[in-house]
């Protein structure tokens, strides 16, 4: 079956006085039909960029510098402005995270819903209002059709990221970038959409693409979910997986760096020395060597592929079994956290 | 008072007096939202008013974290800055260690009060002033309060504090914009500490920062607590991290203290719906693929909000008193709860043997 989204090797480079800078380096990853694939990161390891990426409205300077984009098996990197903006909208549906500058203000919800809808598909004005309102039934919006003649100001936080959604789902789009849904909205109402749009997409049978940086709301909603470090991959596999036994040593951090509601209030929060690097200071070899508590010689040197484990596959010599072996200190240490050292040693040795 | 005076006043280790340090009654803020009397009249409209925090009490154990949790709009950050006296309350008051710091007069006296007092902010971007270097920003607390007796003395000052929240004494020569985010809060933190307070209101410090850089933050929190004998006022809306640092937890919804418990026995055994509810709702690491029971509704119009308890119209046990009579406060074991559900009758088992 082919994969509704298949990134390859994709490279975003924005060039700026002071030269270029790489925001997403040899990115690969893809969405299988139905699947909803979280994409986490910290501010700046280039979640939002391989969204704009994929949608195809880079904020310029930036611009796509290698690699493909395949939405069904078609290329969509290289389109031409025209033919991009019949694919957004009709085949791939939006969400962003703040529902008040992604709907207009100044037209009422159901004329943005209906505009939507006939610029999309052939339809009577009639067809389309009665479409604007089913979706509008569908997203949780009580009293629907009195409210499509409501303004975005007049709905509630909430209310309004439904709107939106039901604006990204008008076409019926096989893909659905999502970035950062909830973030502007409270815990409560947070899972409501959350649910609501993992519900839709289902029903649909719509691919999503969920970029967060809420490890917690991947945890309950994506499939599986691709971890990003300074625009690269760390690793991508599925999330309970990657949950339980983060094999690159960022996610591995980064799970016992989270406070949970489960297990000892009282124990000590692990935490990662310092912070993610600047995109013009991102050290050679692993971009994460300098904060690893795992790094040997290799890292410094030369840059990782992602290799495969018994789990997910992650961007970490660790794990390259044809490569040299760290320091047996470095690799029962990290054998310890769980991560399957396979460095070094004969191919199938490691347990 | 006079300076030497003052520096007995710091923090001891072990303070010998088991009396809570702040003490809020009763404390309550109303704003004023209506227009212009004018145009009230022309249109005939009558005043709106916002009630904020009503009614709110509760007590800080020296050496304790007390953790304010709510969504938007609860009224966290309204009582925060009536805390660090920021802003004036309508009604009730606030004492440290027995001082009423909205009742004190006279201009030494309050200084002496508002040295103790100190506050940590959300966003580590716009609470330093860009224009500033750090070292500059963490002598200006030691000179308004004068407790340092020279410029030698306040730069040794300087550099032990930005020692104490593990940067450089050598970036006092740096600006705010050459840290990073997590570097930054970190900053904020020293700036707290340099007017040697008792007791610090944390509002969102770390909801601006990544995680891993979280970590870090919390952890330094934890440490100096243990290492000055801090008393905090956290605020959060992150239920997770809440739990982690908190000794007792206050729940807010629409400006009234639904919940009050130790921190161990609120995540263990909620008591208020709406406690319950938030707790059902954080997304959280240790339950991937938990389908979770939907909830109902939102956190209605603060101006205009519901009679009774607040919360009844989302209340899944909601019973004909919720709905006109406000709940008063009710002990249940360590916890205090306003729900109508622990008035002592039986509601025929409704929420009482949950969860």
């Amino acid at each position: 079956m082919t994969a509704t989204l298949s990134v390859r090797n994709l490279r975003v480079e924005i060039p700026t006085r002071h030269g270029v800078l790489t925001a997403i380096d040899d990115l690969s990853f893809d969405i299988a039909p139905g699947e909803v694939l979280g994409v986490v990161g910290e501010s700046g390891a280039g979640k939002s960029i391989t969204g704009s990426a994929i949608i195809g409205l880079l904020d310029p300077p930036g611009r796509i510098a290698g690699g493909e984009i395949l939405l069904g098996g078609e290329r969509i990197d290289n389109l031409a402005p025209p033919a991009m903006r019949r694919v957004r909208g009709k085949r791939i549906g939006m969400i962003f995270q703040d529902p008040l500058t992604s709907l207009n203000p100044l037209y009422r919800v159901g004329d943005q819903l209906t505009q939507t809808i006939l610029t999309h598909e052939k339809m009577t004005a009639r067809a389309a209002l009665d479409k604007a309102e089913r979706l509008l039934v569908e997203v949780g919006i009580p009293a629907a059709g009195a409210r499509l003649s409501s303004y975005p100001h007049q709905f509630s936080g909430g209310m309004r990221q439904r709107v939106v959604i039901a604006l990204a789902l008008a076409a019926d789009p096989e893909l659905v970038v999502a970035d950062e849904p909830t973030t502007a909205l409270d815990v409560s109402v947070q899972a409501q959409v959350i649910s609501l749009l993992k519900r839709l997409c289902k029903d649909r049978g719509a691919s999503v693409m969920l970029i967060t940086h809420d490890m917690g709301v991947i945890a309950e909603t994506a499939d599986r979910v691709c971890v990003l470090y300074a625009g690269r991959l760390a690793e991508i596999g599925k999330v309970r997986d990657v949950v339980k036994h983060p094999q690159h040593p960022y996610t591995h951090g980064l799970m016992t760096a989270i406070p949970s509601l489960k297990g000892d209030p009282d124990a000590r929060l692990e935490q990662i020395p310092g912070s993610m690097p600047r995109l013009g200071a991102i050290p050679e070899g692993c971009a994460f060597n300098p904060r690893c508590g795992f790094r040997f010689e290799r890292c410094r040197a030369e840059r990782p592929a992602a290799y495969p484990t018994s789990r997910s596959e992650a961007s970490c010599f660790l794990l390259d079994a044809a490569g040299a072996a760290p320091p047996p200190e470095t690799a029962a240490a990290a054998r310890a956290a769980g991560i399957e050292v396979r460095a070094g040693a004969p191919t199938g040795a490691d347990a | 008072m006079s300076a030497a005076e003052t520096r007995t006043a710091r923090p001891a280790i072990s303070p010998p007096d088991t009396a809570p340090l702040v003490e809020i009654e009763g404390l309550g803020r109303v704003f004023d939202l209506s227009k212009r009397w004018l145009n009230r009249v022309l249109d005939g409209s009558g005043k709106v008013m916002l009630t904020a925090v009503d009614g709110v009490s509760l007590s800080i154990e020296r050496g304790g974290t007390y953790a304010l949790v709510g969504e938007s709009g609860s009224g966290k950050s309204t009582i925060a800055k009536m805390v660090v006296g920021l802003l004036p309350p309508t009604s009730g008051s606030v004492h440290i260690a027995g001082a009423d710091i909205w009742a004190e007069r006279g201009l030494a006296r309050q200084r002496q009060l508002h040295r103790r007092i100190q506050m940590i902010f959300q966003d580590p971007y716009a609470s330093l002033n860009p224009r500033w270097r750090v070292g500059s920003i963490l002598a200006e607390p030691i000179k308004a309060f004068g407790l340092a007796a020279d410029a030698a003395a306040r730069e040794a000052r300087v550099g032990e504090l930005l020692s104490l929240v593990g940067l450089d004494p050598r970036d006092s020569a740096k600006f705010p914009h050459e840290f990073s985010g997590g570097q930054r809060q970190r900053i904020a933190i020293a700036r707290a500490l340099a007017s040697e307070p008792e007791f610090i209101v944390c509002d969102e410090p770390t909801s601006a920062l990544d995680v891993s850089v979280q970590a870090q933050v919390l952890n330094l929190l934890r440490d100096l607590q243990q290492r000055l004998g801090l008393t905090y006022l956290f605020i959060s809306h992150n239920l997770a991290v809440v739990r982690h640092m908190a000794t007792r937890v206050g729940v807010l919804y629409l400006g009234r203290l639904v919940e009050e418990a130790p921190a161990r026995e609120l995540f263990a055994a909620p008591k208020h719906p709406y406690t319950k509810m938030l707790l059902d709702a954080v997304p959280d690491i240790g339950m991937e693929g938990v389908e979770r029971p939907s909830i109902a509704g939102e956190i209605p119009n603060p101006i205009n909000p519901p009679s009774g308890c607040h919360f009844h119209p989302r209340c899944p046990h909601v019973m004909p008193q919720c709905r006109t009579v406000v709940p008063p406060s009710y002990a249940v074991g360590d916890a205090k709860v306003l729900c109508h559900l622990y008035d002592g009758t039986d509601h025929a088992g409704t929420a009482r043997s949950a969860p």
